[in-house]
């Protein structure tokens, strides 16, 4: 999933103060697996605000709506006859969905509620953590099923480097070395040989060095 | 063996002789004399200097332009480059810079990550890794050609060297990983610091088995301790650092004013055991600010003078 952490409320509270009418718009997806921009989050979001302004002796009106995805037209499509009762919304959504609804309504200002940090897993209740990093081509069959991309500070291809120290990496004793981890999963499968054929040098233009990236399905195309 | 390049240092190795460097860190700023200076205390001592590449990831006066001040002393740099910094693009551009001044030795690392240094919030690039940056060194060396395919007018004669931490983790692929850089066309290796040498000689046994020694010429790394505090913080602060409880000990057993000498002799001490270690080349003496010393050290331990390097 796209993981996401909540933004201070301080942040939120400079995105709207100029405004009168706002709509907090939640995602039933990645956000609310993750916590983060969830109905549940949006309702604590809404409190907050509410609370904030009324310290303030200002009258707001602050709406709450979650919807299914908003990295999808039909569901964004959904604000469509309500959106203009507003003048900003605050998408809890990813950055995808923050954008596409910008893209979607044009003359509606549009802030994020959350920060979006990376694609990652649910390790335990509380804790999230990055898998991928969304290179454009996978690697994971030459590395054991553990992408050095997203979990060695260095994606380096032909690690670990010098500071790898009792499974962990030089950056951070809670951050665990993505070629120790590598190497354990070798030695598991029992193919440590594999260790010593050399990866070559990247092709990166798939990554976001090759610029903003599309993909186009003529075959599910309507 | 036969040498490939006009390298002075790769002479030296191939002649049969311990081989011996040291390095020298840029300063924070841009007077040259910070390097000159102390290139001058070391030069009659070591065949090479190495320049380290914004070490630590603090920014510091480029290791590039530093050595052109060694060459420009006569003296024979040893470029350290690190793939955090630079891209494909800039790596490839600098060593041919280097290459115009004949730089004929480079080390290719993969750089400490920078939180570590000054720009913590800053990018990273590694585009390409260090085992990547031997294969492009000796790509552009050998067959004449930049990464894209085309061909280099006047290529690049470098003597390619890396770094090996026999100490980092996890310990079993230390020698897979030594052969995996001669794979890659690695032509010698400068260590971490050895403190812990029974740790050391059972890596070069490993590698001796394989005959990596033959392959690639492994210079020993030293690093005297100015200080018992120096070895308490390399011990516990500086990742991937094996520093043996026994050597902390002896460095704390005594008195403040003797520490400095006690680390000299221990570092002399290291050298003239691991002169007798089969498949070691050389050494290489980082006396981190404190390169004053490196005379002594060389002289005691027996490889003064220096020899001089021939065809």
């Amino acid at each position: 999933m796209i993981v996401a952490k909540r933004k201070p409320i301080e942040e939120i509270i400079e995105e709207v103060q100029a405004y009168d009418k706002i709509l907090l718009v939640g995602c039933n997806e990645c956000v609310t697996v993750c916590e983060a921009g969830g109905k549940k989050e949006v309702a604590v979001l809404a409190s907050a605000l509410r609370m904030h302004f009324m310290n303030q002796g200002k009258e707001v009106k602050i709406d709450e709506i979650t919807l299914e995805r908003q990295c999808d037209h039909e569901y964004l499509e959904e604000l469509r006859n309500q959106i203009d009762q507003y003048d900003v919304v605050v998408s809890l959504a990813c950055g995808v969905g923050v954008q596409f609804m910008a893209e979607k309504y044009m003359n509606m200002p549009v802030m994020p509620g959350v920060d979006t940090c990376f694609m990652g897993v649910t390790e335990e209740r509380g804790v999230w953590s990055e898998r991928c990093q969304g290179c454009g081509t996978c690697m994971l069959a030459k590395t054991g099923g553990i992408c050095p991309v997203s979990r060695c500070a260095k994606r380096l291809f032909n690690g670990p480097c010098g500071g790898s120290t009792n499974g962990h990496c030089e950056i951070d004793k809670n951050v665990i070395c993505a070629w120790q981890l590598i190497i354990d999963r070798m030695k598991n499968l029992d193919k440590l040989e594999d260790y010593e054929a050399l990866v070559p040098i990247k092709d990166w233009s798939t990554e976001r060095a090759g610029g903003p990236r599309k993909v186009v399905r003529e075959d599910v195309m309507q | 063996m036969k040498t490939k390049t006009p390298s002075k240092l790769e002479k030296i190795l191939a002649a049969g002789n311990l081989a011996v460097t040291s390095e020298c860190g840029p300063p924070r700023g841009s007077d040259p004399e910070a390097i000159t200076k102390k290139a001058g205390m070391i030069k009659d001592h070591v065949d090479a200097i190495n320049i380290t590449d914004n070490q630590t990831s603090v920014t510091r006066l480029c290791s590039l332009a530093s050595c052109i001040h060694l060459k420009l002393m006569g003296l024979e740099p040893i470029l350290q480059m690190v793939v955090r910094d630079r891209n494909r693009i800039a790596l490839q551009s600098d060593i041919l810079g280097a290459a115009s001044f004949d730089i004929h030795n480079i080390l290719c690392l993969s750089g400490d990550h920078q939180q570590f240094g000054d720009s913590s919030q800053g990018q990273n690039v590694f585009d390409i890794d260090s085992m990547q940056l031997i294969q492009t060194v000796r790509h552009m060396r050998d067959d004449g050609k930049f990464l894209g395919g085309d061909d280099i007018n006047r290529p690049p004669r470098m003597f390619v060297g890396a770094a090996a931490n026999p100490f980092a983790d996890p310990f079993e692929i230390r020698t897979p990983r030594l052969a995996k850089k001669i794979a890659a066309g690695v032509e010698f290796i400068q260590t971490q610091c050895i403190y812990n040498l029974d740790k050391f000689e059972l890596w070069m046994q490993q590698n001796r088995d394989r005959g990596l020694h033959e392959k690639a010429y492994i210079m020993a790394g030293v690093t005297p301790f100015k200080s018992a505090g120096m070895a308490k913080y390399m011990k516990n602060r500086v990742p991937g650092m094996d520093v043996p409880d026994d050597v902390v000990k002896r460095m704390a057993g005594v008195p403040k004013e003797k520490q400095a000498q006690e680390g000299i002799d221990i570092c002399v001490e290291t050298i003239q055991r691991l002169k007798e270690c089969d498949g070691v080349s050389g050494f290489h003496v980082m006396a981190i600010e404190w390169e004053e010393k490196v005379p002594e050290i060389v002289e005691r331990s027996g490889l003064y003078p220096r020899p001089e390097a021939v065809e």
